[in-house]
């Protein structure tokens, strides 16, 4: 179910603004990759270029591949609907849908692409919302509001509503930012359990939570305000928090930087 | 040193002297009554000549003994008080007494009769007679006013939020801006060129058309503002699930601000309902109850109000069927407020457990 992805040689504007530049890397199956670097490097520029949601944004222009087992997302005639059914995408801020009660907001994904019988979406959504570790919270008032939710509920709901249309990869920008310790416990432990069955990317400005929860780590920079950001380097988590082989890496990590 | 200057400057403690809640209307009451009384000594006659000189009075004496017991931050604040609420005042007296005047001497005839009788056999300066033809000319014309420009409206609204970009866009909203300008008896004037050109006589949905014309731009507006109001996350949540960008405006986006878009469409049509100069010139009016707006003159209820007034020679029959015609008027537009009201409380995203 869980796809590699293979990204070469990816730009990124916004506009005539480059964003990025020359980017590339492999992210394996079945496992988490972090996201580290400097604010406005491009993390998270770089993140939604992995789903073809940065073509939303005004200006948005991408070059460079990106392949998704072996398939290329900016291929001619490749719909940016479908790939976006693979490729999942949690935000940093929550943002359930309003009009949408707890159910309908899980059930979205499915309900505004297709036709569902009742008794498979109740599946879905139980599965989902347990898959998200949020059944228990909310299984007594599926039909209240999304919104009436606390931020680290909001947060798994939309994990909940991300993963019930069962992508192959899922994309989460800064997932717990806005989060407390124990709702941002609660979302790395679900992490930990998705990654069996989804390839996961997470943006986070956390060391430790990078540290904690990413199998392997990618270091973006950008060598001065207003040029474009770049990958440092990916490696395996555990080398990337002892024994980085470029010295920004190492400095970003221990705080000698910015 | 300098941190001494600063703190110098303030009062030692945190409470301050503060004037009893009573004071305002005190200084009100005293001033009116001054006011007044100046008044009378200088023999002004004009109630606008009391009032004004009791606002300023007003603002004055509360400026005075804010300052003096509350200090001068306070008093400012205060003032600027007094001023919204002399506003707020200036604003309401003329609507007041406009509801006032409608409904007193509206209320003479209006009764069930009055509401189901056309004018069919009532010559316009005897008694009797009512608004049935007017009412249906209006619901007819204006109805089918909203059922063209409604839709186009909100449709226009959500190409220039959520597709239009460059030149087109550009020109779509110039359009809309010339539109909103266009004064009512020009639309008129445009479609009787196009019925003088087909030899057509006048009928309820050549009116209908100008109404549209004339609501189409409203609509536009009031829904591009209702629409750039729903965040650009949620869009985006939805697309990132997959969804199209039509399903996402369409199952997303419109839901979220449906409850404006309607306030916005019911306050278009609160304001064609009352045009007077198309209906003159398209529908021509008619005292006869006609139930087909494609065919033949009708009657409606601005048009039925002027022409009471116009046609009758001065006639009180005439004069009170006009009254009672526009307090019917402000109902129906005053209903259509509330409905709104309603609708978008109960369709506003819902926030709670
Ligand atoms: N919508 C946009 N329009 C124009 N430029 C943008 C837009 N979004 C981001 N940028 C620019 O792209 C660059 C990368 O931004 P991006 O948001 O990807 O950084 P980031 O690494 O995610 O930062 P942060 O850690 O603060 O979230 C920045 O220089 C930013 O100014
Ligand atoms: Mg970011």
């Amino acid at each position: 179910m869980a796809k590699r992805i293979d990204v070469s040689g990816l730009t990124a504007y916004y506009g005539s603004h480059k964003a990025i530049e020359d980017i590339s890397m492999t992210v394996e199956p079945r496992s988490v990759t972090a996201f580290i670097g400097p604010s406005g490097c491009g993390k998270s520029t770089f993140l939604r270029t992995l789903n073809r949601m940065h073509e939303v944004t005004p200006g948005g222009r991408v070059e460079g591949k990106v392949l998704l087992d072996d398939e290329d997302l900016y291929g001619t005639g490749v719909d940016p609907v479908s790939v976006r059914r693979e490729v999942g995408m949690v935000f940093q801020r929550p943002n359930p849908f309003p009009t949408m009660s707890i159910y309908e907001n899980v059930a979205a994904g499915l309900r505004l692409n297709g036709s569902y019988k009742k008794s498979e979406l109740n599946d879905i959504v139980e599965r989902s919302l347990k898959g998200a570790n949020l059944w228990n919270e909310v299984k007594d008032r599926l039909n209240k509001p999304g919104s009436g939710l606390s931020g680290g509920q909001q947060q798994r709901l939309c994990i909940a509503r991300a993963i019930a249309v069962e992508p192959k990869v899922l994309l989460m920008d800064e997932p717990c930012s806005a989060l407390d310790p124990i709702s941002t416990l609660a979302i790395e432990d679900l992490i930990g359990e998705l990654k069996e069955r989804f390839t996961i990317v997470i943006v986070t400005h956390n060391m430790q939570q990078a540290a904690r929860v990413s199998d392997r780590t990618a270091f973006f920079n950008l060598s001065a305000v207003g040029q474009p950001g770049r990958l440092i380097e990916i490696d395996d988590t555990e080398r990337i928090f002892s024994n980085p082989s470029v010295q920004a890496t190492e400095d970003y990590i221990s705080g000698r930087f910015g | 040193m300098s941190t001494a200057a600063v703190t110098d400057k303030r009062p030692s403690t945190l409470r301050a002297a503060s004037l009893p809640k009573w004071t305002s209307p005190a200084i009100a009451v005293g001033a009116i009554a001054l006011g007044i009384g100046i008044s009378f000594a200088a023999d002004l006659h004009s109630e606008i000549q009391w009032a004004l000189i009791a606002a300023v009075l007003f603002v004055l004496g509360t400026y005075g003994i804010s300052a003096r017991v509350e200090g001068r931050r306070q008093a400012k604040d205060r003032v600027a008080t007094s001023f919204v609420w002399v506003a707020f005042l200036l604003a309401v007296i003329p609507l007041v007494s406009l509801v006032w005047t409608t409904v007193s001497r509206g209320v003479k005839v209006l009764d069930v009769y009055f509401l189901t009788h056309s004018m069919g056999v009532v010559a316009d300066s005897e008694p009797g007679g009512g608004i049935y033809h007017a009412i249906i000319g209006s619901l007819e014309q204006v109805g089918l006013a909203t059922l063209i420009g409604a839709p186009i409206g909100v449709m226009t609204a959500i190409y220039l939020v959520e597709y239009g970009r460059g030149r087109l866009a550009q020109a779509v909203t110039f359009f809309v801006d010339v539109m909103t300008g266009i004064p009512s008896i020009v639309a008129g004037l445009f479609i009787l060129s196009l019925m003088l050109i087909f030899e057509m006589q006048p009928f309820g949905f050549a009116g209908s058309l100008a109404l549209a014309i004339l609501m189409m731009p409203v609509v536009v507006r009031s829904t591009e503002e209702m629409l750039k109001l729903v965040p650009n996350e949620l869009r985006e949540a939805s697309l990132a699930l997959g969804v199209p960008k039509w399903r996402t405006i369409l199952k997303v986006v419109l839901p979220t601000s449906i409850g404006g878009i309607t306030t916005g469409i019911m306050l278009a049509i609160a304001r064609i309902a009352g045009e007077t100069a198309p209906v003159l010139l398209l529908v021509f009016g008619n005292p006869f109850i006609n139930n087909n707006p494609f065919e033949g003159a009708q009657a409606s209820l601005p048009l039925y109000i002027y022409q009471q007034y116009a046609q009758s020679a001065g006639a009180n029959a005439a004069y009170d069927r006009a009254w009672a015609a526009s307090l019917t008027l402000i109902a129906f537009v005053m209903i259509l407020n509330l409905v709104a009201r309603g609708i978008a409380r109960w369709k506003a995203p819902k926030a709670g457990r």
